[in-house]
């Protein structure tokens, strides 16, 4: 399935500068994965996926998701 | 002339420029103010201090942005009383009350914000932005106003009417999330990337909003004659004023201004509804795991801590704990404080009560030990809290039998039950 990865701008250089990438995969570990086939580097600054069932939860055709930096609020 | 030297990663140690910043483009660890502590020794003094204004701003050497005209509703310098009442309820012995809602807008938060927005206007920022439980909704659209700022907050849709009357009516612009706040927080890091022109104070300006806090424990030094206490109780929501109070109290010591290394035993105070931290330390885990918030005390409400793990840390390695207390605790934690010290909290000053006593309670917190608890907020802000709760003892007709017939001084004050 299709998604669109928001990336935030600490990761933009990686992605030259784009805000969003359309990449696919069933699950958030795929995506990811394909992001970094597509944008090399992005695998080795993302380890944290919190909530829901992490890597292994699955995406619908069509969905956004977001790269978010944790460290905010409060 | 400010002593910072820039910022630096928490995790990795990576240097940045003191700028906008406050993720680790690198690693996303959390970026830190770094100063330079042999100046600040050579400069520094308690004198100064002393004939400094009656503000936080007496400590600017050490915060993270000079200015000679702060933005500034007048924070800080807020009492620390003795609570012999309390303390003797509660079985300990010598107790302070840090009475943080006598800040401009009722809360702690006019100090990390006060910084954060002088520190934003330095750096050219025109826009003042936040995600807030409330509290800091109010502190930011406060100081916005007075510096001629445009605001635009970001607060939960089922905050308390209080917390977003007193920030509307500074004229801003008020954004009533259907969320929680770990929902606000998230949107606003997204917003973040999409409108770098703006001064979110605890996202993109976090790295300086969170020094602000050190002054917590700057002043009781002071407060105390230039002594740290033994142990000092903080309410846990991010986890970051907790890190900051005990870093407050070592740099002082760093720059020569307390003659004792201090040994401040650090606890910290959750509401068993959101207590992702105290579960945590509770069950020695080493991950701390979001949880979705239950809880009268909304500004502690963070199910997702940003500083959860650092706030985990200085608490094992101070020696200190946490405990984690229910609604209706919260309550009695309210009025016990009310009702011994004559000081209206927050819940969340209900939860640092709560907790204490608790930790008092199981010999945690003892009474050999110079204890100070902090209360960051003020009750007029969250009265929901209290309805049903408190009220009138009786309502009378306005005559002296009826009177007479109604309130007897030998029976204990209580609610009226009609």
């Amino acid at each position: 399935v299709s998604v669109t990865v928001r990336i935030p701008a600490q990761l933009r250089p990686l992605s030259g500068g784009a805000r969003e990438a359309a990449v696919s995969g069933s699950t958030v570990g795929e995506v990811l994965k394909a992001l970094d086939a597509a944008h090399p580097g992005f695998h080795d600054r993302l380890y944290d996926v919190r909530f829901l069932q992490g890597l292994d939860t699955s995406v619908a055709d069509g969905q956004t998701l977001s790269i978010v930096p944790a460290v905010a609020g409060g | 002339v400010d002593f910072v030297t820039g910022l630096r990663c928490r995790e990795c140690a990576r240097p940045y420029p003191a700028e906008a910043l406050h993720v680790c483009d690198y690693c996303f660890g959390p970026l830190e103010v770094v100063y330079d502590y042999d100046a600040l020794r050579a400069t520094v003094t308690r004198a100064q201090i002393a004939a400094g204004p009656q503000t936080i701003w007496r400590y600017a050497p050490l915060l993270p942005v000079a200015d000679v005209a702060p933005i500034d509703l007048g924070t800080g310098c807020t009492p620390l009383v003795r609570a012999d009442r309390l303390a003797a309820e509660l079985g300990l012995g010598e107790l302070w009350i840090k009475n943080d809602t006598a800040n401009p807008t009722g809360s702690f938060k006019d100090r990390v914000v006060s910084v954060a927005l002088t520190k934003a206007r330095q750096l050219g920022f025109k826009v003042a932005a936040c995600a807030s439980t409330g509290n800091l909704a109010n502190s930011v659209a406060a100081h916005a106003a007075r510096a001629g700022m445009l605001s635009i907050v970001f607060i939960p849709h089922d905050l308390e009417v209080a917390k977003v009357v007193t920030t509307a009516v500074y004229g801003g612009y008020v954004v009533s999330v259907e969320g929680t706040y770990d929902d606000v927080n998230r949107l606003c890091a997204e917003l973040t990337s999409e409108h770098p022109s703006w001064a979110f104070v605890n996202v993109n300006i976090r790295t300086y909003y969170a020094e602000g806090s050190k002054t917590l424990a700057f002043e009781v030094a002071e407060q105390l004659g230039w002594q740290a206490p033994d142990h000092v109780v903080v309410p846990v929501a991010s986890g970051s004023q907790l890190v900051k109070v005990a870093r407050g109290f070592n740099e002082l010591y760093e720059v020569g201004l307390l003659d004792e290394a201090p040994h401040v035993r650090v606890s910290g105070a959750q509401a068993a509804g959101c207590a992702p931290v105290a579960t945590a330390f509770a069950e020695n885990a080493d991950a701390i795991r979001p949880v979705r918030p239950h809880t009268i005390a909304k500004s502690l409400a963070i199910g997702n801590p940003a500083d959860g793990w650092y706030a985990l840390q200085t608490v094992r390695d101070s020696g200190g704990a946490f405990a984690a207390v229910t609604d209706p605790e919260i309550i009695d934690g309210i009025r016990l404080l009310a009702r011994t010290e004559g000081i209206f909290a927050e819940t969340a000053g209900g939860v640092t009560i709560a907790t204490l006593a608790k930790l008092a309670a199981e010999g945690v917190v003892r009474s050999d030990e110079r204890v100070v608890a902090y209360v960051t907020g003020h009750g007029l802000k969250t009265v929901e809290a209290l309805a049903g709760t408190v009220g009138p003892t009786t309502t009378i007709a306005p005559t002296l039998e009826a009177f007479s017939a109604a309130v007897d001084l030998d029976v204990a004050p209580g609610r009226s039950r009609s």
